[in-house]
């Protein structure tokens, strides 16, 4: 469907001629919801900005023409060129070798129409390349070449087969959401609302025209986890791992192996009782504007929810399991946490660092040493008192970390030394072997 | 001459305290003895900060330490910087000091050397970029 513009050698596409369209409905589809809360919160009716509001979706489907006509890309095999912009016009590149991940994005119409979005995140880059929408046969193909070429093969291969490693039932994902943080919420504030009616049912209309758009956003909230969450299944291949999910719209991930910078379980209480736990996977983002933020990583769910088994196995797939021996930290340290000492754990090998942390919910990271950024010893006044110190080793990220809490000071002490070490031998082992492309 | 820095600003506060309070004199007695021991005590208290900041130069990283409660050393390796940034804020460049901080991908990495003097912080600054350059690793 896209129609191929030559100029020089160059073979420019354009996006799919449906896209504007599609934008268009989708945002009119956002404003209806918009609109039905508004009518909620406020009775007396706003009917009379229907007409703006119809005439700022013709505008914008207007803008969006022209967009659609300003902008075209083009993959020379090495390369991805998106040029676009009328008034300010604006030509990006997007080198292979430095992409993160590749996601095929397919909205509810966009299934209707056999259009998807593709996703392509790179370290460092501002914000993710989006090409909305091409036809889902030239994205698969695209989607294609792009792995090709950064794993180093010929543009033309074709999408290696995959080997499927999990699958999450509707049922179970309902389950966990039900047992999940936001639903104990919801179920308190409703519990509230109940006990405020009885006792004075003047105050609960009050609190239910102010509490209506709160209890939306948790709603959505919900809906949006088992929307994006349904039907989940991953798989291994060649190229990397890749997920699908979604239940309305649906999403194809492709994470490539190497990109992966640090692994994370986490265990809720309420799912403790069912050996459930959640798989995450942390990449290197988004660079923040603001500079020294660091890129702030971008957190990928490889199991939204399944039992500690096959998060283990989908585990060893990406980071080598290796029987790490992860040992807690001395006894006195229960004075300084005394809620998550219960739970702290670490270890380490010459390859990766597992370090275990959390109060009710048990967080366990494994960060493997070549990804590692800096080595951090902190200690704080009550930790020098008891003698302990802990031990940060950071990833690239915000919130990723594989933290050693509490250790006694000499071997805190040694694992500043040992893990620098090692981390150096890992970083330098990383860097020699093939296919290593620097991002 | 971190030291200075912060007991002048300090001193500042007292004088701008007795100016308000020039009107009722037990209360500019008061407030300027007040002002005088904060003075003293935070010359103590900058001292010791003052003391617990320090960096190392190693061969493969580079090490950073500083605080006086919380206590925190960090290790960057020449590598992973992704960028060296030399900063001079206003009262910095009252007493001719500049800080060097050092980015990583990570942001807690948390590497920052305040008060230079102006050569030793452009020193610091190429040897690390020339450094960072050599021994610089993917993500």
């Amino acid at each position: 469907m896209t129609t191929p513009m030559s100029s020089g050698e160059r073979t420019w596409e354009r996006l799919h001629p449906l896209s504007p369209l599609i934008r268009g409905a989708r945002a009119a589809s956002a404003l209806l919801v918009l609109l039905a809360v508004s009518q909620v919160s406020s009775q007396n009716g706003a009917g009379s900005r229907l007409d703006y509001d119809a005439a700022f979706i013709g505008i914008a489907l207007v803008v969006w023409t022209i967009q659609w006509l300003v902008t075209r890309w083009w993959f020379d095999g090495v390369t991805l060129h998106v040029e676009t912009g009328l008034v300010r016009r604006e030509a990006r590149t997007i080198p292979v070798a430095r992409i993160q991940s590749v996601d095929l994005v397919q909205p509810l119409l966009g299934k209707v129409f056999d259009v998807a979005e593709l996703r392509i995140r790179v370290a460092g880059a501002g914000k993710d390349e989006r090409l909305a929408y091409l036809h889902i046969d030239r994205a698969t193909r695209l989607r294609a070449s792009l792995l090709a070429t950064h794993h180093g093969l010929d543009p033309t291969t074709p999408e290696p087969g995959e080997l499927p490693l999990a699958a999450v039932p509707a049922s179970r994902l309902a389950w966990s959401i039900v047992l999940s943080g936001e639903m104990a919420v919801l179920a308190a504030l409703l519990i509230a609302f109940g006990v405020t009616a009885t006792v004075s049912p003047k105050a609960a209309t009050a609190l239910g025209a102010f509490g209506v758009v709160y209890l939306l956003g948790l709603f959505t909230g919900i809906w949006r986890r088992f929307n994006t969450q349904f039907g989940f299944t991953v798989a291994t291949a060649p190229d990397g791992i890749r997920v699908r999910r979604g239940l309305l719209g649906s999403v194809a991930e492709t994470i490539p192996m190497r990109r992966v910078q640090a692994l994370r379980t986490i265990e809720p209480i309420a799912w403790r009782p069912f050996d459930w736990c959640r798989l995450e996977v942390d990449l290197a983002g988004i660079m923040k504007r603001e500079r020294g933020a660091g890129s702030p990583s971008v957190t990928k769910t490889l199991l939204p929810v399944g039992s500690t088994e096959l998060a283990a196995s989908i585990r060893s797939m990406v980071v080598p399991e290796r029987g790490v021996v992860r040992t807690p930290p001395p006894r006195r340290s229960m004075l300084k946490a005394p809620l998550s000492y219960h739970n702290l754990a670490a270890g380490h090998d010459d390859v990766i660092a597992i370090a275990t942390t959390g109060r009710l919910r048990r967080v366990t990271a494994w960060v493997p040493l070549d990804k590692v950024q800096s080595v951090r010893r902190v200690q704080g006044p009550v930790q020098r008192a008891l003698g302990v110190a802990t031990v940060h080793l950071d990833v690239a990220g915000r919130r990723v970390d594989a933290s050693f809490k509490d250790r006694d000071v000499t071997e805190a002490d040694r694992l500043v030394e040992d893990l620098t070490v090692l981390c150096r031998a890992a970083r330098s082992k990383g860097a020699s072997a093939p296919g290593s492309a620097r991002a | 001459m971190r030291q200075a820095e912060l007991g002048i600003a300090a001193l500042l506060a007292v004088v701008a305290a007795l100016i308000v309070a020039a009107s009722a004199v037990t209360v500019a007695i008061v407030i300027g003895a007040v002002g005088l021991g904060a003075v003293a005590s935070s010359v103590y208290f900058v001292r010791r900060r003052f003391r617990a900041w320090g960096y190392l130069e190693r061969d493969e990283d580079l090490l950073v330490r500083r605080g006086v409660l919380v206590r925190r050393l960090s290790v960057v390796p020449y590598g992973r910087m992704q960028l060296v940034e030399v900063t001079s804020g206003l009262m910095e460049r009252l007493f001719g000091l500049a800080t060097v901080k050092l980015h990583t991908a990570a942001a807690h990495s948390d590497a920052r050397i305040p008060g230079l003097e102006p050569d030793e912080a452009a020193r610091l600054r190429d040897r690390l970029a020339t450094l960072g350059e050599a021994k610089a690793a993917g993500l």
